[in-house]
């Protein structure tokens, strides 16, 4: 019998800590994984497409060799960021799917460093400062409303994604707009973007801010005593109450942290993803669209662990970069947009605890009924002896 | 502003509180039964897909049907999950969101023109002549239905079997009634709600799909339910009051003069949302065991 007396978000949220931290975590989410391409794959079988042909392209476009390998890397450097939004929130006991909007403000805060100048490094910085500092402040409303009035935030967070992604789309279209380009905003300068790491390709040293931020995250969920706190009052808010635990303290320190890590992730992508560095108001910002949404895909498939973050970010990058090898492959090839199904699939497949009891159990069930059939047939030439 | 101006705007506003009544109720029938669906925004744009589909080869009653029966088979999926195979009903919900951004984009593009499809004319529901207008026949289907689920809930014996299950599952047990069967039921049906809903905002009202039509709705609806503390009446004011301000965004945007830039306009409904609620919580009280997966000790 479980106990009523805890806020209606932390009872949704026991059967998520079950899920995602299960006995065999990291085959869970492999099996997951498979289910997920197999659901692909029937869905493509049924357009009219060769899945087996579609997969072939997309993993050779993703893992086929170095080059591919290094656009796999830039793809999943920021979904990194915004899976660790989506599983600090988690972890402190919270659905905050507010990564994508608090992404937008980011990615705007850090193009607002081409409009002065300043020395290559600290131009950077500053970027990556403004990125986090939009990010935090998109994050606070949420809440801020909770605390106060108690607004669920899976609901302002939303509500905030929409507001944050008109509010971005307004000031690439009418304040940051490149006088050139009237599709476009400012380039962020030469000498503040990041690096290209290897040549010819479009990884640059973003990853290592993305790596650096996931272990830093790891570091204070898993060794630090405010981490503590953080993880305690996710697992049973009641009893870290008792414990001393200011719940209100850390539900504010995870929604903080969590809009840092996504207005990076937006920065990340504006200030070290080439050819343009710039984002695109004109097409309704299409290389920004839709990277919070995965990331919380890749936090519930790394396990909401920094590492398994890193590792899951890996796997969807290399969808992404796989997906853009794969719609022009062969004489009919399959839209990009197959791989958020298959993400989709993933994510439900993920929502079933002890997925590997289900398959004995199914398989019971076909057992006994085959059984069933069996027996009747056995039957059937006696009778009519 | 004149006469005619008031008429235009509650025109749209009517129309536009339509899809989100018919998933508030549909969600507040869930979630007396105890369980919290955030999958409706998926459902919203996968049956309206489906229906734009469907209406474009069969008419449009057929259209609504299947738009119907789609959003039903998915709220079948997230209860069949969340009941027998106790799963996590925040990402379940997730889940069915994500899959159907990918799945409509992709269906989008195998059609033809990527990011649209419109439906022709002919495949539309035909709208009623009112003095007020033309309006789709939906509107009163919207109008009438909370009342009936209303009278539903506080009435009927099922009804009160439904609120057992949401509130005390160990209890309903012991008296007999199959906890995960009735759970099913009602999620199901709240997703052919939304499944209605879906239907309705591409083959009734705008003729079109997109690959973001659903704009929020499902989560507006959502936030309907909250406001309206699972009480369908107050639903459809909920929803009549976050229609008008749809409706007053998509009127503001097709005066002349621009007073403020379109993108703040479109903000709005989204601030009033929000603010709504906001000003709603603290006299709520959700059913004691909404969002757990019931088990038999």
């Amino acid at each position: 019998m479980s106990d009523r007396t805890q806020p209606l978000s932390s009872r949704l949220l026991r059967g998520a800590h079950r899920t995602l931290t299960g006995l065999h975590p990291a085959l869970e989410s492999l099996l997951a994984g498979v289910v997920g391409l197999l659901v692909g794959a029937v869905l493509m079988y049924i357009w009219g497409y060769d899945p087996w042909r579609a997969y072939i392209a997309l993993f050779r476009g993703a893992y086929g060799g170095s080059y591919e390998w290094a656009s796999s890397i830039a793809r999943g450097t920021p979904l990194v960021l915004t899976a660790l939004t989506f599983s600090i929130c988690l972890r402190a006991g919270m659905f905050n799917i507010g990564a994508e909007g608090q992404m937008y403000m980011g990615a705007i805060a850090s193009v607002m460093i081409a409009l002065f100048a300043l020395p290559a490094g600290l131009h950077t910085i500053v970027g990556l400062v403004f990125a986090a500092l939009a990010g935090a402040a998109w994050s606070l409303v949420p809440a801020f409303l909770k605390l106060t009035r108690g607004v669920h935030e899976v609901i302002s967070t939303i509500m905030f994604n929409w507001i944050g992604r008109w509010f971005a789309l307004y000031l690439a279209i009418y304040v940051l707009v490149d006088p050139a380009r009237a599709e476009k905003t400012l380039s962020i300068p030469v000498g503040a973007r990041f690096p290209i790491l290897v040549r010819g390709t479009d990884l640059s040293y973003s990853v290592f801010l993305a790596v650096a931020v996931a272990l830093v995250i790891y570091f204070v969920l898993w060794h630090t005593a405010v981490g503590y706190e953080v993880r305690a009052a996710g697992l049973n808010p009641t009893a870290a109450r008792y414990g001393g635990i200011r719940n209100k303290r850390t539900m504010f320190l995870s929604f903080i942290l969590g809009g840092m890590a996504a207005g990076l992730a937006g920065a990340a992508i504006v200030m070290g993803l080439p050819p343009t560095y710039a984002i695109f108001g004109g097409g309704a910002m299409p290389q920004l669209t839709n990277i919070g949404f995965d990331g919380m895909a890749v936090a519930m498939v790394g396990r909401n662990h920094p590492i398994g973050i890193i590792l899951a970010a890996l796997f969807f990058g290399g969808l992404n970069a796989g997906g853009r090898v794969m719609q022009f492959y062969g004489s009919n090839p399959v839209p990009l947009e197959m791989v958020r199904v298959v993400m989709g699939a993933i994510v439900l497949t993920m929502s079933i605890p002890e997925l590997f009891r289900l398959f004995p159990a199914i398989k019971k069930q076909g057992e006994r009924f085959v059984g069933f059939w069996r027996r009747a047939a056995q039957r059937s030439p006696r009778r009519s002896a | 502003m004149s006469w005619n101006d008031i008429l235009a705007l509650l025109r749209i506003s009517l129309h536009a509180m339509v899809p989100i009544t018919l998933t508030a109720v549909g969600e507040i029938v869930g979630e007396t039964a105890g369980l919290f669906n955030i999958g409706l925004e998926g459902t919203l744009l996968i049956s309206a897909f489906a229906a734009a589909i469907a209406a474009g080869a069969a008419g449009p009653t057929v259209g609504l049907l299947v738009g119907m029966g789609i959003g039903a088979a998915i709220g079948l999926v997230f209860s069949i999950i969340n009941t027998y195979w106790k799963g996590t009903q925040m990402v379940t919900g997730i889940g069915i969101n994500l899959f159907a951004m990918g799945f409509v984009a992709f269906g989008l593009i195998k059609l033809g023109a990527p990011g649209f499809h419109a439906v022709p004319r002919a495949a539309q529901l035909a709208k009623w002549r009112t003095p007020m207008g033309a309006m789709s026949p939906l509107i009163l289907v919207a109008l009438i239905l909370p009342f009936v689920v209303y009278w539903f809930l506080k009435r009927t014996r099922a009804g009160l079997i439904l609120k057992a299950v949401g509130e005390a599952p160990e209890a309903a047990d012991v008296a007999g009634i199959r906890v995960n069967r009735v759970r099913l039921l009602a999620t199901t049906f709240g997703g052919l709600l939304a499944g209605l809903a879906g239907a309705y905002m591409s083959v009734a009202w705008m003729g079109l799909v997109t690959k973001e039509f659903s704009a929020g709705r499902g989560f507006i609806a959502l936030a309907t339910v909250v406001f309206s503390g699972l009480n369908p009446l107050l639903a459809l004011l909920g929803g009549f009051i976050f229609g008008f301000f749809q409706g007053l965004a998509e009127w503001m945007k097709t005066l002349p003069s621009k007073p403020i830039p379109s993108q703040f306009v479109s903000m709005l409904p989204y601030i009033v949302t929000l603010l709504v609620v906001s000003g709603a919580i603290g006299r709520v009280r959700f059913p004691k065991a909404l969002g757990e997966p019931y088990k038999r000790e």
